[in-house]
C-alpha cells in the first residue's frame, strides 16, 4: 500500500501529526462515557456536584458498588442487582449452549448433506434474523402462558434459543460451506454416519466458529432488554431490566454513583468478553454482512 | 445426499442392510433440521400471521377475536403519538445512519494510514458495541443531565451561558438518541469499512498513483467506489438497528419529555403491554415489519443480482 502519507517533508509531518490528533480525539470521544461511568461509580455522593463530571475522586470508595450489588432498590425491592446478575447467568448459559449446538448441527446438515430444497429451508430460517421482535411479542406472551412458562427463566431461555438459532445456523452454515467436501465424501463411502462424520471431521475444525457463535449469543442475550422486560417477573428478570428499574426507581434521593456502579456491573461481562476475544466478536458482527 | 450418486451406491454395502440403516442415514439430516424448521414456521411465520390477525381485531386488555377489519390501522393513522414516533424514526434513523457512515468511513481511512497502535485504537472505537443499549442509555442520561453532566461541566469552566439541555427539550430530545446510538455503533461501521479497505486490490491504487492522481482524489474516485458493497451492508444493518431501537429510548429518555422522543418500538410496547391496546399495538408492530421489509427486500434483491452477475 503506497497510498499512505509517507514523505517526511514539513507538510507531511504536519499532516501526520494532525492525523494522530484526530484519531486520539476520536478515541477520547469513545472513551469518555466509560471513564465518567467508572469515575462516578467510586465517588462518594458528596463529591458529585455540578461541574465535577471529570474530576477524579478525592476520596475513592467502593461503597456505591457494594450498594449497587446488594442493597439498591430496583422497583419495590431493595436487594441490589446481584440477584439479577445471577438470573442473567442462569438464562444466558443454557440459552447459548443450546442455540450453538442446534446451529452447528443445522449448519452441518445444510452444507454437507444438501438435499432438494435445503437452500430454500435455509433462506426460510434466515428470515428470523431480520424480523423486528415486536412482531412476535404478543403471540409469544400467550404461548408462554399456555406452556406454563410465563415469567419464568425457562421461558426466557426458550425465547432466546428460538430467536437465536437463525443466527447460529447462519454462522455455522457459512463456516462449513468452506470446509472441503472430499474428506466427507470419502467418509461417507466408508459408511460413516451423520453424527460420526460431524463428531470426527467437522467438530475438530469448528473451534473458531464455535467461539464466534458463543460470543455473539452471549452478548446478544446478556444485553437483551426487550424479551427480558416483556417475559419476566420481578424475581426472574435479567440484569438489564433490573438496572433500568434501579435507575428509574424514584424512592429516596438519586444516587448517581450507585447508578453508575450498577451500570458497570451490568456491562462488565460483555466488556470482559470483548477485551479477551475482540477478534471473534468482530467476526460475529460482520458475519453475513461482509462475507454475505 | 448429492454426493452419493447412483454409480457409487453399491459400494455403500449390501442392499439388504441399506434398507433400514441406510434409510435412517438418508433421513437423519432432515430429522436434525426438522425441529428448527418447525420452530421457524411456528414462532416466526406463524407469529407474524398471528400478530397480523390481532391487528385486525378490537383486542384491548386481552386478545379477542372480534374482527374490525383495518380499523386499528385507521386509528393509527390519526394517532398523533404514532406520527410523532414515526417522524422521530425517520429523523433518528436518517441521522444515525448518515453520521455512523461518515464517521466510520473517516476513521477507517485515517486508521488505514499505517498507524502505530492501530489495534489499540480499533479496540477503543469498537468497545461500545459490546455494551447493552440500557447501559449506554444510563451513561448518556447522566452525561446529558443539564444539572450535573456536560452542561454543568462546561459552565464550571467559565462558559456560564453554555446550554446543552437537549434531553429535557421536547424539540431536541430525539437528537440525544442519535448521539448515544452513534457513539455505540459507529465503531462497528469503522470496522466494516476497515475490512473493506484492506480487501481492495493494491494494484488499482498503484495504477491510479502512477497516473499522478492526488491522495484525496484516489480516495474519492477509486477507493470509496470500491467500498460500495460495504456501504450497502452497513446501511442495512444500521437501519435495522434504528427500527428495532427500543432499549436505548427506554433507558435514555423513556420516550419523553411527554412522548416527544417515542419511536415505533416504544409505541408498540407501551400500547400492547401497558396501555391495554393490543389491537393497536399489533397494527403498529405490523407496520414496523413492513418498514424492515421495505429495506430488506431491495437489499436482498440487489445482493442476489450482483452475485449472479459476478
Amino acid at each position: 500500500m503506497d497510498n499512505v502519507i509517507r514523505r517526511r517533508t514539513f507538510g507531511a509531518r504536519i499532516a501526520r501529526f494532525s492525523l494522530y490528533a484526530v484519531l486520539i480525539v476520536a478515541a477520547l470521544f469513545y472513551l469518555l462515557p466509560l471513564a465518567v461511568m467508572l469515575i462516578t461509580s467510586v465517588k462518594p455522593m458528596a463529591e458529585i456536584t455540578p461541574g465535577t463530571l471529570l474530576s477524579l475522586p478525592q476520596d475513592p470508595t467502593l461503597a456505591p458498588w457494594v450498594k449497587a450489588w446488594g442493597e439498591a432498590c430496583t422497583g419495590m425491592r431493595c436487594e441490589g442487582v446481584g440477584v439479577y446478575f445471577f438470573n442473567s447467568i442462569a438464562i444466558v448459559v443454557p440459552a447459548v449452549l443450546i442455540s450453538t449446538t442446534i446451529g452447528a448441527l443445522n449448519g452441518y446438515a445444510l452444507t454437507k448433506w444438501r438435499f432438494k430444497g435445503s437452500e430454500l429451508l435455509f433462506a426460510l430460517m434466515l428470515f428470523g434474523c431480520f424480523i423486528p421482535f415486536q412482531v412476535v411479542l404478543l403471540p409469544m406472551a400467550q404461548t408462554l402462558g399456555w406452556l406454563g412458562l410465563s415469567s419464568s427463566r425457562a421461558g426466557l431461555i426458550l425465547v432466546h434459543v428460538i430467536f437465536g438459532i437463525a443466527f447460529t445456523t447462519l454462522f455455522f452454515r457459512n463456516f462449513y460451506v468452506a470446509v472441503p467436501t472430499e474428506l466427507i465424501s470419502a467418509a461417507k463411502l466408508d459408511g460413516a454416519g451423520f453424527f460420526r462424520i460431524f463428531w470426527r471431521i467437522l467438530l475438530p475444525v469448528s473451534a473458531p466458529i464455535i467461539v464466534v457463535s458463543v460470543i455473539w449469543q452471549f452478548t446478544q442475550i446478556w444485553n437483551d432488554f426487550l424479551f427480558g422486560v416483556a417475559f419476566s417477573a420481578h424475581d426472574t428478570q435479567p440484569v438489564t431490566v433490573a438496572l433500568n428499574n434501579l435507575v428509574n426507581t424514584s424512592t429516596g434521593a438519586r444516587e448517581y454513583n450507585v447508578d453508575m456502579a450498577a451500570a458497570m456491573i451490568a456491562a462488565l461481562p460483555t466488556l470482559v468478553v470483548y477485551v479477551l476475544a475482540g477478534k471473534y466478536f468482530v467476526r460475529g458482527l460482520t458475519a453475513g454482512s461482509v462475507k454475505g | 445426499m448429492s454426493l452419493s450418486s447412483p454409480a457409487v451406491q453399491p459400494a455403500a454395502g449390501p442392499g439388504a442392510r441399506r434398507s433400514s440403516a441406510g434409510l435412517l442415514q438418508a433421513w437423519l439430516p432432515k430429522l436434525v433440521l426438522a425441529p428448527s424448521i418447525a420452530i421457524s414456521l411456528f414462532f416466526v411465520y406463524g407469529f407474524m400471521l398471528w400478530t397480523f390477525i390481532l391487528s385486525l381485531t378490537s383486542s384491548r386488555m386481552l386478545p379477542s377475536y372480534e374482527f374490525v377489519g383495518f380499523a386499528q390501522y385507521a386509528r393509527l393513522m390519526v394517532n398523533d403519538r404514532w406520527w410523532v414516533a414515526s417522524t422521530n424514526l425517520v429523523v433518528f434513523g436518517g441521522l444515525f445512519v448518515a453520521i455512523c457512515l461518515a464517521l466510520g468511513l473517516v476513521l477507517a481511512i485515517l486508521l488505514d494510514q499505517r498507524i502505530r497502535q492501530e489495534g489499540a485504537l480499533r479496540t477503543l472505537y469498537l468497545y461500545p458495541m459490546a455494551l447493552s443499549f440500557i447501559v449506554t442509555g444510563v451513561v448518556w442520561k447522566w452525561l446529558l443531565n443539564p444539572g450535573l453532566g456536560i452542561q454543568a461541566m462546561v459552565r464550571s469552566w467559565g462558559f456560564e451561558s453554555f446550554r446543552f439541555d437537549w434531553i429535557i427539550d421536547p424539540d431536541m430530545a430525539v437528537y440525544t438518541l442519535v448521539i448515544a446510538a452513534v457513539w455505540q455503533a459507529s465503531g462497528f461501521v469503522m470496522a466494516l469499512f476497515l475490512a473493506g479497505l484492506r480487501g481492495i486490490d493494491d494494484s488499482i491504487l498503484k495504477a491510479a498513483q502512477l497516473d499522478g492522481a492526488s491522495l484525496p482524489r484516489i480516495y474519492w474516485r477509486v477507493v470509496i467506489p470500491c467500498l460500495r458493497p460495504v456501504v450497502f451492508s452497513a446501511v442495512m444493518i444500521l437501519s435495522h438497528i434504528a427500527i428495532k431501537s427500543f432499549d436505548l429510548v427506554v433507558a435514555l429518555t423513556n420516550g419523553g419529555p411527554g412522548y416527544a422522543s417515542d419511536l415505533p418500538a416504544t409505541f408498540m410496547y407501551a400500547h400492547a403491554f401497558t396501555r391495554a391496546q393490543i389491537g393497536l399495538g399489533s397494527a403498529s408492530a405490523m407496520l414496523m415489519l413492513g418498514g424492515v421489509l421495505a429495506i430488506l427486500i431491495p437489499y436482498l434483491y440487489s445482493e442476489l443480482r450482483s452475485r449472479r452477475h459476478g
